[in-house]
């Protein structure tokens, strides 16, 4: 069973339709800590504020995703749901991440060599440096094009499974073990996205 | 590096494509969910369908339409036209849409931008912004809403940075003066809009040869640019119209 938790951040729709186009068994929208528990895999979208995950713990869903990992469950976390997987997040310090990862994420910088940097980050942008044995972007070759939408990014860690430039060098994707998290969007990144999707369910 | 978007549009007028040449004289050009996947298939980066008689005559947005363009649709899908509320968004991002544009409605009550954004995120909505100026300076270029038939003597900088302000995560502004003429976008005004806010400003309106982006993206300092004729009668396809903008140096997603 794969468990997409709902914390009422922004919209599951998009998620939820690609787990299904790729034949995914058992796609549960929820908010039970019961159902995190029994899932083999959790899904953690999320768009918006850091400040959202906070749900997380008072739901007791914190916990319940903490012992799912450690029993062997599968997770991806993407946009904020891979911020949350570092120790927390400029944009809502009072807001503990699971402190996976080490290292805060933070807001782009506004100038960057010089220049303007805007933020949010905002398209197409390349996926680089991917790790030769990460599972989940098996099949992804460096250079690939995925969307983002963010305005706070997660800094390079050993556990980086690919990073992208745009104000220097952030985590696109990050992956130990049985846990991982992308950046951006695999629901809006064309074939590309898809790929990273599969090889999720397939694991 | 992060590339230059180019948007594939699509304006629905009861349940069919059409393309109107500044703003009237409709062509019809086919179905919504068929055109969205062919656009997706072509590359493009991103696919828009505005219901533009919405407003107009007063019509909720056509989710059925929304939800068939949706099923398949695996890149941003944004959807304009009759969102008037947060309840109206909500049923539009429910039937498969990522974003919102919101043009007349966000004019009327400012407030709607942050009510969609706080329940949705920023990113989630798109401020449509309808502009002419003749041969004014872009600074004094003023915003027109109801589908570009009434003026409502604001300006189109100071509301760009109004809608930034209260939470707007892009600018998808149309030039009336360039819409359907295939003459070039209008890159003045661009300019002076995407230089006076952070966040992403799409282009739109006038959209005719691979030359006219290359242009709006260097001068006219767009994120994005949306296009809809070029694309409907078999001018180009985005992947062939990318090919010829990564020739003259822009940066695109390319193999798409």
């Amino acid at each position: 069973m794969i468990a997409v938790i709902d914390y009422k951040a922004g919209n599951l729709t998009s998620v939820v339709k690609a787990l299904h186009y790729l034949d995914a068994r058992e796609v549960v929208v929820t908010q039970s800590p019961e159902a995190v528990r029994g899932a083999d895999k959790i899904v953690l979208p999320g768009v918006g504020h850091f400040q959202a995950t906070q749900l997380l713990a008072d739901l007791g869903l914190t916990d319940a995703v903490r012992n799912s990992i450690a029993k062997g469950a599968w997770f991806l976390g993407i946009c904020v749901g891979l911020q949350w997987l570092f120790e927390g997040s400029t944009e809502a310090p009072g807001t503990p991440g699971l402190g996976a990862f080490a290292g805060m994420c933070e807001h782009f910088p506004p100038l960057y060599m010089d220049a303007e940097l805007k933020s949010p980050h905002v398209g197409w942008n390349s996926l680089e440096q991917i790790r030769p044995d990460s599972r989940l972007l098996r099949g992804v070759a460096n250079g690939s094009f995925v969307y983002f939408t963010h305005s706070w990014r997660a800094p390079v860690v050993h556990a980086t499974a690919a990073v992208t430039y745009y104000g220097g060098a952030f985590t696109a994707a990050v992956e130990r073990e049985n846990v991982m998290g992308v950046q951006f969007h695999p629901e809006k990144s064309a074939d590309v996205g898809l790929r990273v999707f599969r090889n999720f369910v397939e694991l | 590096m992060l590339t230059k978007r180019i948007i594939a549009c699509l304006d629905v007028r009861g349940g069919r494509v059409v393309k109107g040449v500044q703003f009237v004289d409709i062509i019809d050009a086919g179905d919504p969910a068929e055109l969205a996947h062919r656009h997706a298939a072509e590359g493009a980066d991103e696919v828009v369908l505005l219901d533009i008689t919405a407003t107009h005559e007063g019509r909720g947005t056509l989710l059925e339409t929304v939800r068939r363009a949706a099923a398949k649709l695996f890149v941003p899908f944004t959807v304009g036209g009759g969102v008037r509320t947060a309840d109206d968004a909500a049923a539009v991002f429910d039937a498969g849409a990522d974003k919102v544009s919101i043009n007349s409605a966000a004019i009327a009550r400012p407030q709607l931008i942050s009510e969609i954004g706080s329940s949705f995120g920023a990113q989630a909505v798109i401020v449509a912004i309808d502009a002419r100026r003749g041969a004014r300076p872009p600074e004094d270029a003023e915003v027109y809403v109801s589908g570009g038939r009434k003026p409502t003597g604001l300006r189109v900088v100071e509301w760009a940075r109004e809608a930034e302000s209260r939470g707007a995560g892009e600018i998808l502004l149309t030039s009336m003066d360039s819409d359907g003429m295939r003459d070039g976008f209008d890159c003045e005004l661009t300019a002076a809009v995407s230089e006076l806010v952070q966040i992403p400003v799409i282009a739109s309106g006038g959209a005719g040869s691979a030359a006219h982006f290359v242009d709006v993206f260097g001068r006219g300092k767009a994120d994005a640019a949306l296009a809809a004729s070029i694309f409907h009668f078999g001018v180009t396809s985005s992947r062939e119209l990318k090919a010829q903008l990564a020739q003259a140096g822009v940066s695109v997603r390319l193999p798409c």
